[in-house]
């Protein structure tokens, strides 16, 4: 299925006062789980409700309300594993991890320590063509999202609203086989575009459906390669694990700033401490969030509200059935199918819509020229006023008839660049457009000829020079376009012209 | 394994319940007494012995995906000691 060769990307190597250092980081992302209901409650998940409508007894605590599993968000973590080609647990079971914040009712996360449903996997983070790491999962395991809590509405009062307590998230996390900030947001990236052609999380970042928890630990040359071999973690450094962020361009400035916060370290003789730290997009550095390391004693157990979840793998290959097919193989089969470069196969399948749409745009057309309107032409001009491919104004059946079109010679590429702003702006069906505003391209030799003969009367001066210098014969198939509203078929002209002038 | 009395402290903590200093020492020897009596299960072999998780054979219940719950932060908020615009309102909590 995966044809694609790749090389392995150089890491990134900061330049200390004294070393070159190497980074090496490892991801745990939340994902939230595309659902209607939560994780063990029957309440919406329903983003931007009231305050505390999204609330049942069970989120809320309530004393004797138990838990009940949803099903759906098994199988979608389930989903989501496959997808990463990762082994799925026939058994896993649910933990509860202990602390006390006002946005988390129960006193305590019901998450998955010990048993997690889905074990190894892998992803393939591309970061140019042909140049890609494969970045191992360790584990991805469910649990439950906590509440949000608002400090800035009142003075002495946080505000708690709880229709985010029970959400269903996906915790991925991956070996440390990142090894730069543009790696570590093209693995978000990746990691995002995947979950998307799954269904199995939106992806929306802006609203906290996707966050990222980062270590970062530094290294000299030559050490990661010890690591890798040994899987030895003295080899590396001591990590640092920057918490919750939620912008491909804070994750890359967070680490470049921790990075060389720790070189800075240790060139000084120092030794970093392992802690969780907090990015602070203003000042645009990280701080420790100590306090909380204090605090943080989880003291994880076994549910006793739960009983392990036992998966027939019957039901999982059921899921493997119905996987849709994901972004490197719809990527290599467009490169296939359709002749794209790499470059354009990737832009094509960054998102499924994206993709579906060209590929109603290509068939029964020429792959590469869709290619090329689809991305040059509707993108662009879908970019620059801020629509996305769900509401492109211009369909792809009249994108397809456009370029249907050109392919049968009805009309010329210029010509067809004004029939797209036509429809792009006022709507309607391509080849109607073209006959009733007689947009079609002349290839009526007779109509030609007539018109290269006026030309050639009407400029005897011309006609001299370009005899005596074939290369001004351009200026009569100039000419004869204009005088056709370009309309005419320029091979044909061109070959009028030449015949005409007897060169 | 002895509980000594900052490990009492620290467990008090870690609950959220006061204890005060004259109370920890006998707090310590409670703990102590609870672990020794539980200890005495560490006599059995149980190498190859699957944890039993429930005593009749029982699977995990689970429900269908579909909203049927909440919709009112009414309920849900009348415990509250105090709530405003459809918040709970605690002690101001600062990171």
């Amino acid at each position: 299925m995966l044809d694609l060769t790749y090389e392995t990307p150089k890491p990134k190597v900061i330049a200390g006062a004294k070393h070159d250092w190497e980074l090496v980081i490892g991801m745990e992302v939340h994902a939230q789980i595309a659902t209607k209901a939560k994780l063990f409650s029957g309440a919406s998940t329903e983003f931007g409700a009231e305050p505390n409508s999204n609330v049942s007894f069970v989120d809320a605590a309530m004393p004797g309300m138990l838990p009940v599993v949803n099903e759906f968000c098994v199988e979608q973590a389930v989903r989501t594993g496959l997808g990463l080609k990762a082994q799925i647990n026939l058994t896993s079971a649910f933990d509860r991890k202990n602390y006390f914040y006002p946005d988390l009712p129960q006193g305590y996360q019901i998450s998955q320590l010990y048993h997690p449903l889905v074990g190894e996997g892998e992803i393939l983070v591309d970061m140019q063509p042909g140049i890609a790491r494969l970045v191992r999962i360790e584990r991805i395991h469910v649990e439950q999202d906590a509440g949000k809590s608002i400090h800035d509405m009142d003075p002495a009062m946080s505000f708690v609203d709880l229709n985010r307590t029970g959400v269903a998230l996906m915790e991925i996390v991956s070996r440390p086989d990142i090894r730069g900030p543009e790696e570590a947001a093209a693995y978000v990236t990746k990691l995002r575009q995947i979950l998307r052609y799954l269904g199995t999380c939106d992806g929306n970042m802006q609203n906290g459906n996707l966050r990222a928890d980062v270590n970062v630990s530094i290294c000299r040359p030559g050490a990661y390669e010890k690591y890798q071999e040994t899987q030895d973690f003295s080899h590396l450094g001591t990590r640092c694990e920057i918490k919750n962020m939620n912008s491909m361009r804070f994750i890359q400035a967070a680490i470049d700033y921790e990075a060389r916060r720790q070189i800075a370290i240790l060139e000084a003789g120092g030794k970093v401490d392992q802690e969780t730290r907090l990015y602070d997009p203003d000042k645009g550095e990280t701080r420790s969030m100590r306090s909380k390391e204090e605090a943080h004693d989880y003291r994880y157990f076994p549910d006793p509200d739960l009983l392990p979840l036992e998966l027939e793998q019957s039901w999982v290959d059921n899921i493997a059935a119905t996987l849709p097919e994901l972004p490197d193989a719809k990527k290599a089969r467009f490169v296939k199918d359709f002749g794209l470069s790499e470059y354009d196969a990737s832009v094509l399948t960054a998102d499924v819509d994206s993709a579906d749409y060209f590929e109603k745009v290509a068939e029964g057309r020429d792959g590469k020229m869709a290619a090329n309107w689809v991305i040059n032409e509707l993108f662009g001009r879908l970019k620059k006023e801020g629509h996305d491919i769900t509401s492109s104004p211009v369909s792809p059946e009249q994108l397809s008839a456009i370029i249907g079109l050109i392919q049968k010679g009805d009309i010329s590429g210029k010509i067809a660049k004004d029939l797209f702003e036509i429809v792009y702006s006022e709507g309607g069906n391509p080849e109607e457009i073209v006959e009733t505003r007689g947009m079609k391209q002349v290839t009526d030799t007779g109509a030609i000829e007539t018109a290269v003969d006026e030309v050639i009367a009407a400029n005897p001066a011309q006609v001299e020079k370009a005899r005596a210098n074939p290369k001004l014969a351009g200026w009569f198939v100039g000419q004869v376009m204009k005088a056709t509203g370009g309309k005419a078929n320029p091979k044909a002209v061109n070959e009028i012209v030449a015949a005409k002038l007897g060169l | 394994m002895s509980i000594d009395k900052d490990t009492a402290a620290r467990v008090a903590k870690l609950a959220r319940i006061r204890v005060e200093e004259d109370a920890l020492p006998d707090l310590a020897n409670e703990f102590n007494n609870i672990l020794t009596f539980i200890e005495q299960l560490s006599e059995v072999d149980v190498d190859g012995v699957e944890p039993m998780t429930s005593v009749t054979p029982m699977a995990l219940p689970r429900r269908a995906d579909v909203v049927t719950e909440g919709g009112d932060a009414g309920p849900v908020l009348s415990n509250a000691p105090d709530a405003r615009e459809g918040f709970f309102a605690v002690p101001k909590v600062v990171e």
